[in-house]
């Protein structure tokens, strides 16, 4: 009997927590969808975008040039000595582009924006929440979908793949500045390897990857922001769930993408 | 049924949150141009009623009645419509942090009504001028004010488009009596002479006493009383009595 009664509490829990991680993801999903559709329909803000694009784009050069320089350097001494184990070393400079323009590039700008961005948007949309902005914009006969939303989700769809071509530059240059220094590879014989092997659908693959992550960032944001409530306990919370929540997201994205595009 | 139709009408508005009940059975009527006053203690959903009204806050139950029409059934341009006739100047102000002074004052004007900034500029400038605030205060930022001045640039926000329903959360809380009293003024001047309609929130009876053409008072849920500002020091009710009187014993108990 109170075995019996224990399996059920086990399995309301279980169903429970199912619903409701159903819930969520349905929320956000319609949210997402929402999202998407307002930044195709007007009313547009051209201000805001414009305002979006300096602060989500130019600021996020420094962190996103930094992150890509070391891994393109570390990226080329791993398959350094990874290949010479098989007398391979001679195709660092393929395999760093490839590796670059493929994965890493958008990856890596993605999770760094995430970081900044989606944390800026979630804390900002959380206290408008919180104070009754987003109340008050609504009595202004403004809708904040269009006025606060999809400004950001536009600003950081076009910038995340700026941002990874630049990331694209800088990890392969982090690649051949280890490569020529340590690894005793020739300058021009580098850069011939690198242009040659390389193809404008790598590259194309990974900036539909940054498309995509620049939306998961912008929406993430946005979605736990608009949701956050209970003071600035509420705004840090949304904070790190935005962050965390846009950079699994990424990843699980990129695996997808991945899978689709190489079979 | 009153033969002129109310602009404004709440009927049977009912709000929870969780298990907390806040309103239970909420009507309000308002006439055109008139101004009504809520009072009631702390807590007892005055803010809560005034957001319904807006559909801030969708009620569990009741109807919202804008010159006779269901604003819930309301669609598309109807509705947006309707919503741009109401002004509100919230209890916290909620300015946007972001904007300058100005730009907040003039957020419909450039935003929905697509106005030339420099003459929605010139038309904030002398709404500021009409909440006793001077031109140049207009190009700082909201955390560069005081709270009184926060509160007033709300509420040249709020009436700036010159909408025709206008909703004031406390409009007189933090000001000193002179600027409080230059509030009342302009709060009747724009009912009584411009002819809007008017629902004010106060804690204040002075403010309510001058501003208003009929008091309600909300308590437990409810409207349990309603006349004209002349009325209540011979209400008939000592709920109204003990909160006019401002004495913490009587049959409401101070919330603590
Ligand atoms: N978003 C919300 N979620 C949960 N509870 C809420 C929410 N908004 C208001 N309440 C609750 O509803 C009740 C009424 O709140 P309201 O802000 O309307 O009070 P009030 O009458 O305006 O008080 P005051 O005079 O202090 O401003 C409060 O008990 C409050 O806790
Ligand atoms: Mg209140």
């Amino acid at each position: 009997m109170t075995h019996r009664n224990l399996a059920l509490v086990v399995v309301q829990r279980i169903g429970a927590g199912a619903l409701e991680a159903f819930e969520v993801s349905g929320r956000t999903a319609l949210f997402a969808i929402d999202a998407f559709l307002s930044i195709l329909r007007p009313p547009w803000h051209l201000a805001e975008l414009g305002k979006q694009l300096i602060r989500i784009g130019y600021f996020s050069l420094p962190v996103v040039g930094l992150t890509a320089i070391f891994i393109g350097a570390a990226l080329a001494i791993n398959i350094y000595t990874g290949g010479a184990r098989f007398n391979a070393e001679q195709f660092v400079p393929q395999i760093v582009v490839l590796g670059i323009t493929r994965e890493l590039g958008p990856v890596v700008a993605g999770l760094m924006v995430a970081g900044r961005v989606s944390a800026g948007i979630a804390a900002e949309i959380g206290t408008m929440r919180v104070t009754e902005q987003i109340d008050a914009l609504r009595t202004l006969s403004a809708n904040p979908m269009n006025y606060l939303i999809a400004p950001r989700v536009a600003a950081t769809m076009i910038v995340l793949p700026l941002l990874t071509l630049i990331a694209d530059v800088i990890g392969v240059a982090g690649g051949y500045a280890v490569g020529v220094t340590t690894l005793d590879f020739s300058g021009p014989v580098y850069l011939r390897n690198t242009s040659d092997f390389l193809e404008a659908g790598d590259v194309a693959i990974g900036l539909w990857k940054a498309l995509v992550f620049g939306f998961i960032i912008a929406v993430m944001g946005a979605y736990h922001g608009f949701h956050s409530a209970g003071g600035a306990r509420g705004v840090g919370r949304a904070t790190t769930n935005a962050v965390v929540s846009a950079a699994v997201l990424i990843l699980a994205a990129n695996y997808m993408i991945t899978t689709l595009v190489v079979k | 049924m009153s033969v002129i139709p109310s602009r404004l009408e709440l009927s049977g508005v009912e709000k929870s949150f969780g298990t907390k009940r806040v309103l239970s059975g909420v009507d309000i009527s308002v006439a055109p141009g008139k101004s009504l006053v809520i009072i009631g203690g702390s807590g007892t959903g005055k803010s809560v009623t005034l957001k319904c009204a807006l559909g801030l806050i969708k009620p569990d139950a009741g109807r919202i009645l804008v010159d006779g029409r269901n604003i819930e059934r309301l669609r598309g341009k109807d509705r947006d419509t309707t919503l741009a006739r109401f002004g509100m100047l919230f209890q916290g102000a909620a300015l946007f942090d972001s904007l300058t002074v100005w730009e907040n004052v003039a957020f419909r004007l450039l935003n929905k009504n697509r106005m030339k900034r420099a003459a929605a500029r010139d038309k904030a400038i002398a709404t500021l001028a009409a909440v006793r605030l001077p031109a140049d205060v207009g190009r700082l930022y909201p955390s560069e004010l005081s709270g009184g001045m926060q509160k007033r640039v709300a509420l040249a926000r709020a009436i700036a488009a010159d909408p025709d329903i206008l909703f004031f959360d406390e409009p007189t809380t933090g000001l000193d009596p002179i600027t409080a009293d230059a509030i009342n003024d302009l709060i009747i001047a724009r009912t009584r002479a411009l002819g809007a309609t008017a629902v004010s929130i106060t804690h204040d009876l002075a403010s309510a006493r001058k501003i208003a053409d009929e008091v309600a008072m909300l308590h437990e849920g409810r409207i349990i009383w309603r006349g004209p500002p002349s009325a209540l020091d011979q209400s008939g009710d000592p709920r109204v009595d003990q909160f006019v009187h401002g004495r913490a014993d009587g049959p409401i108990q101070p919330a603590l």
